[in-house]
């Protein structure tokens, strides 16, 4: 019943949130600081993360193929396609909804039970188009970007860490690479990227703008946004890979 | 002006507002005070549209905010202006920022003529020079003058205050209750104030409505207040030491 309770009331939400912003000037301002929290904010994370999980990638997948008969470009193909495929529009955007997603729901959780919300409301302002609208639009265009730069750190970081230990050579990985690579995965990736950010945001949103209490339930609110958004995360992966592949 | 039929509120099998009515005045500092808990923050509430009343009506000059439509509504809204107990106000945000931001949503004026209404309204606080800091850069009372800057701003009719004094020190207090009143009087608007502060209703209070578990106990004004024979008013009232003395030598007059 709490389930159908709260996918009601996100709906609800999600309908108010849909409107157009009372004031332009206020929207390009929210959104302009959004992309600049989501976006340029997370790039740190995300390199490193990127960057370790394409090194981590090839040395393991070198580790697996022993046979002398696997060519070594293979290694190329599969750090590659994994990549694109999964590690970064997947494994990167579950890290994202952490960093992201705690961000939001703590942020628009304060504001809440600090009476800012009701100020808003109080004002006449539509508070669920004035706080989370800006930062839905910021993220469905920053993680899909944030998407493309780990994918290609990612390849990146396998393709060094192949040529420094020896593992195979960098024209190896790149002919490994070009030769599975399909455009489709890179769309499929970026579906995905779409399909998670907007989940990451309104999720994260919702469990803010719906708190009532102080310190205790921001901070539940946040554990809870990040929790709900990987769970999200994970579903949408697979039914997106049963619908689309 | 503000006026309140039979207004119940029920939260789950709690009734907190038990069917209150009153009217509140322009140009009046109108208080409600009670215990804790004596639904004066519900009441508030229910008056500038947060909560949907159960049952009665709020009217806001003769109109019936639950009845208008999305338009009329934030027509109401604008002519809102209300003082939070914690102040609310955006911490992303400078004092300006703060202030400006009703005129940014619904003034049709330029830049140049919002930035002179908020420098207007903060000198009117006593708040000039203060338009970059940010909330955390300023003291309690700053900030509640800001809040006040923010209500005023849109040349409000209604001005409601939750509790300004709550956290501030008597001299900031009385000075806060000074600047509530000579507003409220400079420019006509029905305020309606929630208090639990005895100094603040006898030094501001035009019109004041006793709440008592979620009804209307008493209603007088400042000087009645002192000679009433409602014991439960009398037990609020009376509870300072400093009033107890007055208390006691009323009866000696007596």
């Amino acid at each position: 019943m709490r389930f159908f309770y709260h996918f009601g009331n996100y709906l609800t939400i999600l309908q108010r949130v849909f409107r157009k912003p009372e004031s332009g000037s206020l929207f390009r301002e929210a959104f302009v600081r959004s992309c600049w929290d989501i976006g340029i904010g997370s790039v740190g994370i995300v390199a490193i993360v990127s960057l370790f999980t394409g090194m981590v990638t090839t040395v393991q997948t070198a580790y697996q193929l022993v046979a002398a008969y696997i060519p070594k470009s293979t290694i190329g193909a599969i750090v590659s396609d994994s990549s694109i495929l999964e590690l970064s529009p997947t494994i990167m955007t579950l890290v994202l909804a952490g960093k992201i997603g705690s961000n939001i729901a703590s942020e628009i959780g304060t504001m809440k039970v600090s009476e800012q919300i009701d100020a808003l409301e109080v004002m006449g302002v539509n508070s669920a188009s004035f706080l989370i609208l800006p930062k839905i639009c910021a993220a469905l265009i920053m993680i899909p970007l944030l998407v493309i730069t780990s994918e290609l750190l990612c390849v990146a970081g396998g393709m060094i860490v192949g040529d420094i230990t020896g593992i195979l050579t960098t024209d190896e990985f790149i002919q490994g690479a070009r030769s599975t690579f399909a455009p489709f995965t890179f769309y499929f990736s970026m579906i995905k990227a779409f399909t998670y950010s907007f989940f990451i945001a309104s999720v994260a949103s919702y469990q803010g703008y719906i708190i009532q209490g102080g310190a205790r339930e921001v901070g539940e609110a946040s554990t809870k946004a990040v929790v709900y958004c990987c769970v999200i995360i994970l579903l949408s992966d697979y039914v997106l890979a049963q619908l689309l592949l | 002006m503000i006026e309140l039929i039979q207004v119940r509120k029920t939260f789950g099998n709690q009734e907190i507002l038990k069917g209150i009515s009153a009217t509140f005045l322009p140009g009046k500092v109108n208080m409600i005070i009670g215990a804790s808990g004596s639904g004066k923050s519900v009441l508030m509430k229910t008056m500038v549209g947060l909560i949907v009343p159960t049952s009665g009506e709020v009217l806001l000059s003769g109109q019936n905010f639950q009845l208008l439509d999305e338009d009329g509504r934030k027509e109401i809204r604008e002519k809102i202006g209300m003082l939070f107990q914690g102040s609310a106000l955006f911490s992303s945000m400078t004092v300006e920022e703060n202030v400006i931001l009703p005129l940014k949503m619904f003034s049709k004026s330029s830049k140049s003529e919002m930035l002179d209404r908020v420098n207007f309204v903060l000198d009117r606080v006593g708040l000039t020079g203060n338009n970059r800091k940010f909330p955390s850069e300023i003291s309690g009372g700053m900030q509640k003058r800001v809040g006040i800057a923010r209500a005023i701003v849109l040349n409000p009719s209604f001005l409601f205050c939750d509790e300004p004094n709550s956290g501030l020190d008597p001299l900031t207090s009385i000075k806060i209750d000074e600047l509530i009143q000579e507003i409220t009087q400079e420019y006509n608007i029905t305020t309606v104030v929630n208090t639990h502060d005895m100094n603040s209703v006898m030094e501001i209070g035009d019109h004041i409505l006793f709440a008592h578990q979620g009804e209307k106990c008493w209603e007088g004004n400042k000087s009645d207040i002192l000679h009433s024979d409602n014991k439960t008013l009398n037990q609020f009232v009376f509870a300072t030491q400093f009033l107890q003395e007055f208390k006691e030598t009323r009866g000696k007059r007596i």
